[in-house]
């Protein structure tokens, strides 16, 4: 008997087939892999189980009984908890509010109880959380043990974690596998999706391999191997992208020292921050979300004003310029969140003749010929998958990241500031843009690459630069940067000072 | 200017209040459950007509409030067909329920009375005087006993919202639809009951006015006073407690114009009208800065 088994599930979204006839099966007290890319539809699949979907086909069985699952409610009762790649909790609450929302007995609710009964809970399930400070307090860490207390108060038997890991760092996530196997140990099922192989290898028993939709097969992890993994997700042999050859020494272009900015609620979110990015150099900045990253990214392009500092591209100040102004500068960028790169609405050769409008323009007119033209070749050069007259919101996450490496490296800026640049894209999508950053690399443009993805910052960086609480704890040469030294950096357990 | 001035200044301040007390509580519950209900200026006036209505009708001016009730709490649940079922933009279906309100209130008076030369009237509330030995102080507390209640409707919406397991039902349905869906609570069913108390309360607000202070319902009743309670609401940052401050400071200002207006300043009377809705203004720009409000208001929930 499974603790959970889907049979046949289909799930459409219009034309789109996430879920086409997959069956799944979940033993009693295993740790199950779900694998796939991106749109695999491992997430559809849970949601279905979770009741925040419908499946339009196919049957559930939980402990050997039939069941319908029409809402988390139903779901909860039946002892399935799902802790979202995007927390579920409510900030402005306390951590016993969020543990047992919509879950407390009788009318009333007593500050008091409910904290002792939760710091109760964490003590027996042996997760460390403090019952009565504010969720909005806790780090991202912090946040997931919240989420995975609040399935097992609920008395959850199995436990569905959907991408754990993206949003911790190596001892975080050490932290969260040894949680995971002693809840195992104590009886329950867990059902982790994920498109890290290593870590399937890890933690999982069983793994199943989802690709476009359908179930490529389910493996003891004993019989397979991470390449063959790998196989069975993409459908085909990969070649992971990484830097080649050493770098070369060139003058340093982009110049920044010591720029601090505040946030937008007024709190220092950069300080004093100082680094160089040479000609043919990628310097790559890690760190957890929300260290100042976005306010640094902010500062670069234009669109935040520095509170003190300088930043310098070829020897021109551009510190507190105008977007148009640092554009002209030399410097390319590709935003973080790519949707606020496009504007939806417009066609794809407006989107990538918007920054440069004024090459189009006669006597006041634009020339909408020429645009064409010019989008015509951007398309065929980066391979984007749309007709120039298409509206910029109906390309697809990899084709809009094209369209924005296209209109920025095009004009062969002599800085690349790359912001999250593969974030969300699937594997295809991630190796064609980190092929670019590399192309523009050895064009001898200087490369800032500000990511979360620890993968992407040791393939791709020269050096690696580590941001914590608005402040570089150090920068690393590739060659002497490990997961664990970064990670270490990226929680502020300790600063570096490098020769690097 | 005397002292009696002062203390016939005060008792009014919670009179005007009152009603901005009750449509502000209201507006607070829709809000923190994540819905912008401008359909409040409606509510206020059909609460105001159906109070007054029933009142006539039975001769019981408390069956009037609690029909006042009824008909807000209805109005609340066309908001939340809109806003919350359908998942309509709630500027739209808010103002949308406004009109519809205003128009049938407009609409079912004519029905009811006809066109008559003398305003139809009710003899309205009287004052409470609990305290009327007390020399001095005593006529502030001459009040009516919506006013009272209004005033213990405060607490009693602070303890609803944080001491009760449907109160944070609310905040979180208001802060974080996703989350409390998948904690397993019914986003749209505590969407569409926060709207029924809301409505039902601004509804009574309305009915204070045609009820309790004037004994006749007039076109101009409400009078805009459902939008001040919206920018109360601001003022107050979403906090029970601060809607009393705000409320009273608005009472305040209005008291004191309608004062003013006798002292034969030579101003042109428009002046003193717009003093409190120049207070408010400025008061919101000082308090509103730092404002957040409940982070799903706007935001209508849909699954998938």
């Amino acid at each position: 008997m499974f603790a959970v088994e889907m049979r046949g599930i289909v799930k459409r979204f219009g034309d789109l087939v996430a879920n086409d006839h997959i069956n799944f099966e979940l033993k009693q007290g295993e740790v199950h892999a779900l694998l796939g890319e991106n749109g695999a539809g491992k997430t559809t699949l849970m949601r279905i189980l979770y009741g925040l979907y419908h499946a339009d086909e196919g049957s559930i069985f939980v402990n050997g009984q039939q069941v319908s699952i029409t809402s988390p409610k139903d779901a909860i009762a039946l002892g399935i908890g799902m802790v979202s790649q995007h927390f579920t909790l409510v900030p402005p609450l306390t951590v016993a509010e969020n543990v047992v929302l919509g879950y407390n007995p009788g009318i009333r609710l007593n500050p008091q109880q409910i904290q002792r009964r939760v710091a109760e809970a964490a003590e027996r399930f042996g997760i460390e959380v403090k019952s009565d400070a504010l969720v909005r307090h806790l780090s991202v860490g912090e946040r997931q043990r919240v989420e995975i207390l609040k399935a097992l108060y609920r008395n959850a038997r199995v436990l569905i974690m959907d991408e754990p890991t993206a949003v911790l760092v190596p001892q975080e996530v050490d932290i969260l596998f040894e949680t995971l196997l002693r809840l195992q140990r104590e009886g329950l099922s867990v059902v982790f999706i994920s498109h890290k192989l290593n870590e399937v290898m890890t933690i999982c028993d069983r793994i199943t391999v989802l690709r476009n939709g359908k179930n490529v097969g389910t493996v003891f992890k004993q019989d397979v191997s991470q390449s063959k993994l790998a196989q069975m997700m993409v459908g085909r042999e990969t070649f992971g992208v990484t830097r080649q050859g050493e770098r070369i020494q060139g003058e340093p272009v982009l110049r920044i020292e010591n720029v601090s900015a505040v946030d937008n609620k007024g709190l220092p979110a950069l300080k004093s921050v100082s680094l160089e990015v040479a000609s043919g150099e990628i310097l790559g900045i890690a760190g957890v979300s929300g260290n100042g990253q976005s306010e640094l990214t902010h500062v670069l392009s234009g669109t935040m004003k520095p509170t003190s500092g300088k930043i310098l591209v070829d020897g021109q100040d551009i510190t507190g310029a105008d977007p148009a102004t640092i554009t002209c500068a030399g410097v390319g960028r590709i935003p973080e969140d790519r949707h606020g790169g496009v504007v939806g609405e417009l066609t794809v050769a407006e989107n990538m003749t918007l920054e440069t409008l004024d090459e189009y323009t006669q006597n006041g007119m634009l020339d909408r010929k020429r645009m064409l033209e010019y989008t015509n070749t951007l398309i065929e050069e980066f391979q984007i998958k749309a007709r120039p007259t298409d509206r910029a919101r109906t390309l697809s996450g990899g084709n809009m990241q094209k369209l924005i490496l296209a209109r920025t490296l095009a004009r062969q800026p002599k800085v690349v500031l790359a912001a999250q640049p593969t974030r969300g894209l699937d594997v295809g999508a991630t190796e064609y843009v980190r092929k670019k950053l590399l192309e523009q690399r050895e064009r001898g443009a200087a490369v800032l690459l500000i990511s979360e993805d620890l993968d992407e910052i040791m393939a791709l960086s020269d050096r690696i630069a580590v941001i914590y609480e608005g402040k570089i704890v150090g920068i690393l040469d590739a060659h002497e940067a490990t997961p664990e030294k970064l990670g270490l950096l990226m929680t502020g357990a300790r600063e570096v000072v490098s020769h690097a | 200017m005397d002292f009696n001035f002062f203390i016939g200044l005060i008792a009014a301040t919670f009179r005007v209040a009152t009603p901005l007390i009750y449509g502000t509580l209201g507006e607070l519950f829709c809000e923190r459950a994540g819905i912008l209900n401008l359909g409040i200026e409606g509510t206020m006036f059909i609460g105001s007509f159906v109070g007054f209505a029933v009142a006539d009708a039975t001769g019981s001016l408390w069956l009037g409030v609690l029909a006042a009730v009824v008909s807000g709490m209805l109005g609340g649940l066309i908001m939340s067909l809109f806003a919350v079922r359908l998942g309509v933009n709630q500027h739209v279906s808010g103002l949308g329920t406004t009109l519809l309100l205003t128009g049938l209130s407009l609409f079912l008076f004519r029905v009811v009375y006809g066109i008559q030369r003398i305003q139809p009237a009710i003899k309205p509330f009287q004052a409470l005087s609990p305290f009327d030995d007390l020399p001095v102080l005593g006529p502030i507390f001459q009040q009516y006993a919506l006013t009272y209640i209004a005033i213990l409707l405060i607490p009693l919406a602070w303890w609803v919202l944080y001491r009760t397991n449907f109160g944070l039902s609310i905040r979180s349905v208001g802060e974080n639809p996703e989350a409390a869906d998948a904690a397993g609570i019914n986003v749209y069913r505590v969407r569409t009951i926060a709207l029924m108390i809301g409505g039902g309360l601004m509804a009574v607000g309305g009915a204070f006015l045609s009820i309790g202070q004037l004994g006749s319902f007039t076109f101009g009743i409400i009078s805009g006073r459902g939008w001040v309670c919206i920018a109360l609401i601001i003022f107050a940052n979403w906090l029970p407690s601060r809607v009393l401050w705000g409320a009273l400071l608005f009472g305040l200002i209005e008291a004191l114009q309608l004062r003013l207006q006798t002292t034969g300043l030579k101003l042109p009377y428009e002046a003193f009208l717009a003093l409190p809705y120049i207070v408010t203004i400025i008061a919101l720009a000082i308090a509103g800065r730092n404002a957040t409000g409940p982070a799903a208001v706007l935001k209508p929930y849909k699954r998938e």
